[in-house]
């Protein structure tokens, strides 16, 4: 297993608060990998510095081999990692149709674009229902999976996902997870920040447990999930 | 069970009580404004018909000139939600520079096919000219400005328009300045009411312009990068948008179009003067809060009213005349302000945070 994304001692900081001290991640070619922890732990910043929102004040960002921090936001998805970011970020004054148009906005293969629209609405078939809708009129539910769709069309290697079942009803979240994993069949490698941890461990490879911006711990998903520590401060158990 | 029920509607009732008398305001102060504007067209075209037709197609005319100059500043607020008071000033630089560009440089005074040919020309010239400038204002002066607190940029666009009217001082002079014109000044008449050469030009010019720019920006590549920037700057850059230059993208178009003005104005009224951005800014820009600011379609309806009221002020035989012209434009203002914050077309937005 090659390595697609290395993250080393990334340190992320908003003015002369640090929410990222020191974290080291590494997602492998067609693994699900989930970062896990509380609120504030420096998930989403991770994420955001990845995709080029933020610029890391140290570390390096190596996607398949190439240096990528300090690139720009639209340059990060051009190599191929796309994101459905945290609160959704829809288009709400667009048509489901109009934001699923925007996740391929750097693609020009028309056929291969058509193709990957109709993989998504097969994937999500609520949408399909919803095409011509505006975006800003749909349940979380429905807006959750057009984040997942739009980020799906830019046709990633590496597909991020920022809290994908926050705020959703229990069924919807489950409905999410096996969605998570038609996905990796597919061949795309997914990176996925949860405080879910227990549906996260359960649909994840491995997982890093991230706490005030370091890792705390990593390991097998599977072993984490049994884990004395892990469960008893992120499982509940 | 019933009683919970009862709270809850109760609750419900109060919570929206204020928006009930908010709507009933705008509603009753609406209906109070249209009746007398009803009034009072209706007792000058019994009196005048020939007249009021005339003045409305003078008004329609500044209307256009105007919508011209308010979707500069309609796209702009779209976009980084920044009021670009250096705008008019720049549409005044559009006018100096056609001046130069027809008269100085081409020496051209007179309406024939040499002059139309410089005229064509000129308008290229002077939309490429503004709208570079206009791009260049915003690299230099509001980028760095992105991200701070929303007064600072307002400030500083209104230091920009300081600075351009002293390039205006300095390249025009501090007095209004005369130059021939060589668009043709005939007119046709038509039952009674006088179309002149120079309306039919600017309509000529105006509309194919307001035709494109809704064509870029609803159905080119580049017009979708500026409706997602303007509604999620982060998420636009998760498509792979470049957001910077979707937004120089957008001052480029909001400086020709200014340029295009700033020929049509000169052409038509044949004087410039350092100030003219000031004057003409402010009436494009209360067409562009008429309308609903960050909406193009209200920008343009906006412009044409502001403009059809404004020739019915200045020229229908019962009302204020010229001199309260301005007074009337900026009342109107102030009644939107009031009475519809979000304009004829626009959205009600919430403060992002």
């Amino acid at each position: 297993m090659s390595a697609l994304l290395e993250v080393k001692n990334l340190k992320v900081g908003y003015g002369k608060i640090v929410a990222v001290k020191d974290i080291s991640i590494t997602v492998n070619q067609g693994e699900i990998v989930t970062l896990i922890g509380s609120n504030g732990a420096g998930k989403s910043t991770t994420l955001r510095t990845i995709s080029g929102l933020l610029k890391p004040k140290s570390g390096e960002i190596l996607f398949e081999g190439n240096r990528i921090d300090g690139k720009e936001g639209h340059e990060v998805v051009k190599l191929g990692i796309c994101q459905s970011p945290e609160g959704r970020r829809i288009f709400p004054r667009m048509t489901v149709s109009e934001n699923l148009d925007l996740g391929a906005f750097l693609r020009s293969d028309k056929d291969a674009v058509a193709a990957d629209r109709e993989r998504v609405l097969d994937l999500f078939p609520r949408l399909r229902e919803r095409i011509s809708q505006r975006a800003g009129t749909m349940s979380g539910g429905e807006q959750q999976m057009l984040a997942v769709s739009r980020a799906l069309m830019g046709a990633p290697k590496l597909l991020m996902l920022d809290e994908p079942s926050m705020g959703l009803a229990p069924v919807l979240v489950d409905m999410i997870f096996e969605t998570i994993t038609k996905i990796r069949e597919q061949g795309i490698t997914i990176l996925l920040i949860e405080q879910n941890a227990a549906a996260a461990l359960d649909v994840a490879d491995r997982a890093y447990v991230l706490e005030s911006g370091t890792i705390k711990m990593s390991g097998k998903a599977s072993d984490l999930a049994k884990d004395p520590a892990v469960t008893k401060a992120y499982l509940g158990g | 069970m019933g009683k919970l029920k009862a709270t809850v509607a109760a609750k419900k009732f109060t919570g929206t009580r204020g928006q009930v008398r908010r709507k009933r305001i705008e509603t009753s102060g609406a209906l109070i404004i249209a009746a007398l504007m009803v009034l009072w067209l209706g007792v000058n075209l019994i009196k005048a018909p020939t007249q009021f037709a005339q003045v409305t197609v003078l008004g329609l005319r500044n209307g256009l000139l105007y919508a011209l100059i308010a979707l500069g500043y309609t796209l702009v607020y779209g976009i980084i939600e920044l009021i670009n008071f250096a705008h008019g000033d720049l549409f005044m630089l559009g006018a100096l520079f056609s001046s130069y560009f027809i008269t100085i440089w081409f020496h051209q005074e007179n309406s024939n096919l040499a002059g139309w040919l410089t005229f064509v020309a000129a308008l290229f010239a002077a939309m490429l000219f503004c709208g570079t400038i206009n791009v260049l204002i915003e690299r230099l002066a509001y980028r760095k400005l992105r991200r701070a607190p929303k007064l600072a940029p307002l400030i500083t666009a209104v230091g920009m328009s300081f600075l351009l009217q002293f390039v205006g001082i300095k390249w025009n002079g501090s007095t209004p300045r005369q130059w021939p014109t060589v668009i043709p000044h005939g007119e046709y008449v038509w039952f009674g009411v006088i179309i002149s050469h120079v309306t039919i030009i600017l309509i000529l010019v105006a509309a194919p312009l307001l035709g494109s720019l809704t064509f870029v920006v609803n159905k080119t590549k580049q017009g979708k990068a500026m409706r997602a920037t303007a509604q999620d700057q982060d998420a636009a850059r998760l498509m792979g948008i470049d957001v910077n230059k979707t937004i120089s993208f957008t001052f480029a178009l909001g400086g020709a179009l200014a340029g295009a003005a700033g020929l049509l104005y000169q052409q038509s009224i044949g004087t410039t003067n350092y100030n003219l951005g000031f004057q003409l800014g402010l009436i494009a820009f209360t067409s562009a809060v008429l309308g609903g600011i960050g909406s193009l379609n209200g920008a343009v309806l906006g412009a044409l009213l502001i403009g059809i009221v404004q020739g019915l002020n200045d020229g229908l035989p019962i009302a204020l005349g010229q001199k309260w012209s301005q007074s009337v434009v900026f009342t109107i203002l102030i009644l939107i302000l009031v009475l519809k914050p979000a304009g004829l077309l626009g959205k009600v937005t919430t403060e992002k945070v």
